[in-house]
């Protein structure tokens, strides 16, 4: 079975300053919106408060869940804290902008009885033993590693794209690599779902995959430029884009298959996952068409910076 | 087609073998347990399983079976309700010479694991843990704190040259008292002045001496008891991170309490020792005033003074006032001390601590130094049917040596027991001495964050994108996307048995990663085919189709995978928490597909297509 025309001949560079300038639109729109609304954080990255619940009688924890869903608590983490009668419930505070201690337990305390009422709604047995605030999982000592983190894999990649290709791809790549991230994130953010861990692991795959798309075509592009005999390089992107046209959409659909059924199948735990990393390969393949190529085009990537290093002297081969 | 080595074909045979072995273990499930672990002076041996067997048969609490292994005993439980009575019942019966701690099992059978295989640790979304609950001592950092001022009190008063002042700590705060009224404003003065967190006020006279009261202002104590906790919390983490616990969860709850959670571990009762040790170093000075076989006769030592005794039982006699304490100490490592090869720690001071040390070796040579041990070893009892939960301090002279020369921040302790001694100590000295002691107030064995049907639902998710994945490539690739299908199988097999051998934590964001390394495996397979059908219609034969195909897209898959692996392998040397488990996922991951997609396939095409000499075109 074949979908794509092997012998494809589009002619995408004609459209690179559109396409640059639109994706220049979209990074500031991006930017602008992470930096002004913001993620909605989740209970990892803010804490909360975490109410510990019993009951008279033995309940199922999916009914002590369907309970604080019906009472408007639908992120609550609910565990079994021991047997079968005591719950810890773990919920995302609204009022984090409280500083001093009794305001914080005032407002745990408001919790509590929210949540109170909300089981009660169910079962008239439920009380709570305590409400108290909970720190975030990862705070700011993890946040900065993370920061350290992306940094180390920008100039990493950076660096051996330098060595095997040449300094134009490495920054195109870092390039379309911030693109790719910040249209991401930016998307998620407009769709107002909590940013919790599994988006967060998203959001690194995201970056993972996009890299891996570019490099493919960057290949590409070394290989026709160095058998072409003719070095006009638009052309020579454009075939490079064509020829590798049919294994960026075949990979991209393999891995939304893969992460869109854990989208629309994978229940809470996984949807916020599938969703960025639909997006995510959705940019990925446009950057790596529209983005990454033209970028190369611009920076006056050329025949001569791709050709193996020759062994012998420069000097002795200028002359005559 | 005969270019594919034998050996490669015996490799990729052999890699399937053993990934299926490893991988096998993580489908048995695990049991819930109790564990039970010798402090110091107790032993485990057969005589304690019988007294454990006693205590469970006399409360008729059905347990499954009780075992030693590895020093430790082990009781296995059918249900949670079981396994709590049994711990509860094990604390009161064995008595403080053992940490009893619950646990969840593996039901591997035992010829599997004595080749190392295991199954998979879930995590805690997945199928809960331990869950601990700490409580941190705020009161005893306050009163160090306070000693700390009394003593900077006293120094402040050597330096203004204000003498006959008495500073001590008393039940309302730091009680100072002056010889006359005139000296005790001017120090109200020299407090207000230098030591701002201190509110100073007029104190009752005792006797004819007036006094001063000085109280650590509120803020302060409050900014202390958040750093406190603060600096818990992250000490904590270092600790269980050194136990090479995936996916802990570490969080502070409430103003003065820290919440552990360790998903199903392997060794509870050791975690829990960790948690809650307390030790830490000081320095102090030997009172060379006093004859110490007398002092100990007489019982009497001047005021500044104590008796303290090595662990065999020796006496000294030593100043109250310490030196330097393990708070100062920014590094410590265990080794062997070059001269005697005695076990020993290294330590390093902060500026602070240094320059402290510089000052007392510089007007003490000559004279003795010890170095005290101290110890907080938490105590249960039970008291008309409740536990009552104490602690009590152990402090033990471990080196008594003369000052021979000055020296600041780095030096050497030696004088301990055994190179597990050392490095134990090194290692709490290094993961930084706890802010305030804690202890365990709370233990409970807690169920998965996620529900059994968000459990479903994901797994549900899983299945279904593999199974989408694999019938397209079939259906895009033919029989080469069947092999590519086989492939993506073997690779699942070999990331789930590498991540057994490492005992790597699963959890759902985990799973998720699994399957997009599934998804992105494909890549490899998809570029390989594609190269193959390009060869072809530029009029290549099957096999030189085949052999051009690997070839060329080989040169692409390495790039596009080291790449990759930049950033996994960033992720994972940077990354803590969380994250790290991500990217060793992710990294095992583009390893293994790089084997399976690549070598693995080769080796299928070439024994499928190999032997048809008359091969006119390829399924791909």
């Amino acid at each position: 079975m074949e979908l794509f025309n092997p012998n494809s001949k589009i002619d995408f560079m004609r459209w690179r300053k559109v396409a640059l300038g639109i994706s220049a639109i979209l990074m500031v729109i991006s930017a602008a919106i992470i930096f002004v609304r913001g993620l909605d954080y989740g209970l990892d990255f803010t804490g909360g408060a975490n109410i510990e619940v019993s009951y008279d009688s033995a309940i199922d924890v999916a009914d002590v869940r369907a309970a604080l869903t019906a009472g408007g608590f639908d992120k609550a983490v609910v565990q079994t804290y021991g047997g079968t009668n005591d719950f810890a419930i773990r919920i995302v505070a609204d009022e984090q902008a409280e500083t001093t201690e009794e305001a914080t337990s005032a407002a745990n305390d408001k919790i509590g009885n929210n949540v109170l009422k909300a089981l009660r709604a169910a079962r008239s047995d439920a009380k709570v033993k305590s409400s108290e605030f909970v720190g975030p999982q990862i705070g700011d000592e993890l946040r900065n590693d993370g920061l350290v983190a992306v940094i180390f894999v920008i100039a990493g990649i950076s660096i051996y794209l330098w060595i095997r290709f040449e300094w134009r791809f490495a920054v195109s790549a870092v390039a379309s690599e911030i693109h790719d991230t910040l249209l991401t994130v930016a998307a998620f953010a407009l769709t107002g779902r909590e940013f919790d861990l599994p988006a967060l692991a998203a959001v690194l795959s995201v970056v993972g995959y996009s890299i891996n798309d570019k490099i493919v075509v960057f290949d590409r592009v070394r290989e026709i430029f160095r058998s072409s005999r003719k070095g006009d390089p638009a052309e020579i992107l454009n075939r490079s884009v064509n020829s590798t046209l049919s294994r960026t959409i075949m990979t991209g659909v393999t891995t939304a298959l893969a992460v869109g059924t854990l989208y629309f199948l994978g229940g809470p735990a996984l949807e916020n996952f599938g969703l960025i990393m639909l997006i995510g390969i959705f940019i990925g393949i446009a950057s790596s068409i529209f983005f990454a190529n033209p970028v190369l085009l611009l920076l006056g990537v050329s025949k001569q910076d791709l050709m193996p290093v020759s062994k012998n002297d420069p000097e002795l081969e200028r002359r005559p | 087609m005969n270019d594919f080595p034998r050996w490669k074909h015996i490799l990729v045979a052999l890699v399937a073998v053993l990934g299926v072995l490893f991988a096998v273990p993580s489908l048995y499930q695990k049991q819930p347990a109790v564990q039970v672990l010798a402090n110091k002076s107790g032993i485990v041996d057969e005589a304690l399983k019988e007294r454990a067997l006693q205590a469970l048969q006399q409360r008729k609490i059905e347990f499954q079976d009780v075992e030693i292994k590895d020093d430790r005993l082990l009781a296995l439980f059918g249900n949670t309700d079981a396994q709590l009575a049994a711990a509860s019942a094990l604390r009161t019966d064995l008595g403080d010479n053992y940490t009893v701690a619950l646990n969840l099992a593996s039901t591997v059978p035992q010829w599997m694991r004595m080749i190392g295989a295991n199954s998979m640790p879930l995590g805690l979304d997945l199928q809960g843990g331990v869950h601990f609950l700490m409580q941190v001592d705020q009161k005893s950092v306050l009163q160090s704190q306070e000693q700390r001022y009394v003593d900077d009190i006293r120094s402040l008063l050597r330096d203004k040259e204000i003498r006959n002042a008495k500073v001590d700590r008393g039940a309302q705060g730091i009680v100072i008292q002056a010889s006359n009224a005139a000296d005790r404003d001017k120090i109200a003065a020299a407090i207000g002045a230098d030591l701002i967190d201190l509110n100073v006020t007029d104190g009752p006279s005792i006797g004819d001496s007036p006094t001063l009261i000085a109280k650590v202002k509120p803020e302060r104590i409050k900014q202390i008891a958040d750093n406190t906790i603060k600096q818990n919390v992250s000490t904590l983490r270092n600790r269980i991170n050194s136990l090479g616990v995936a996916e802990p969860l570490i969080v502070q709850q409430g103003d003065s309490r820290i919440v552990v959670e360790l998903p199903g571990l392997q060794d509870t009762a050791e975690a829990k020792r960790l948690l809650g040790a307390t030790a830490t170093l000081e320095y102090r000075a030997v009172d060379e005033s006093v004859n110490v076989a007398e002092a100990v006769r007489t019982g009497s030592v001047p005021p500044d003074s104590r008796i303290y005794y090595f662990k065999d039982g020796r006496p000294a006699v030593l100043k109250k006032k310490v030196i330097v304490t393990g708070d100062e100490l920014v590094d410590a490592s265990s080794a062997a001390d070059p001269q005697t090869g005695e076990p020993a720690v290294s330590v390093a001071l902060n500026s602070a601590g240094a320059r402290k040390m510089l000052d007392f070796t510089s007007q003490n040579v000559g004279k003795g130094m010890a170095v005290v041990l101290v110890e907080r070893i938490p105590e249960v009892r039970i008291v008309d049917g409740k536990e009552v939960r104490s602690a009590k301090i152990e402090e033990n002279i471990i080196s008594l040596a003369t000052i021979r020369g000055v020296f600041s921040n780095k030096f050497q302790t030696t004088g301990l027991e055994s190179m597990k001694t050392a490095s134990d100590l090194a290692l709490l000295l290094r993961s930084g001495s706890l802010a305030a002691p804690v202890d365990i107030v709370e233990e409970r064995v807690i169920g998965s964050t996620l529900g059994a049907d968000n459990i479903r639902k994901g797994v549900t998710a899983v299945i279904v994108g593999l199974l989408l994945v694999v019938g397209f490539v079939a259906v895009y690739y033919k029989v080469f996307g069947l092999i590519a299908d086989v492939a993506l199988m073997m690779n699942l097999v070999l990331l789930v048995a590498i991540l057994s051998i490492f005992q790597a934590t699963l959890t759902l964001p985990g799973i998720a990663g699994i399957v997009l390394t599934l998804g992105m495996a494909i890549d490899a397979n998809v570029l390989i085919c594609e190269r193959i059908r390009e060869e072809q219609r530029n009029g290549m034969t099957p096999f030189a189709a085949i052999r051009g195909g690997y070839e060329k897209a080989w040169a692409t898959i390495l790039d596009a995978n080291v790449t990759h692996l930049i950033a996994a392998f960033g992720l994972m040397t940077f990354g803590s928490g969380p994250i790290r488990g991500f990217a060793i996922t992710l990294t095992i991951g583009i390893l293994t597909s790089m084997f399976t997609s690549v070598t693995g396939t080769h080796s299928l095409v070439a024994l499928i297509f190999g032997r048809s000499a008359k091969l006119k075109s390829l399924p791909v």
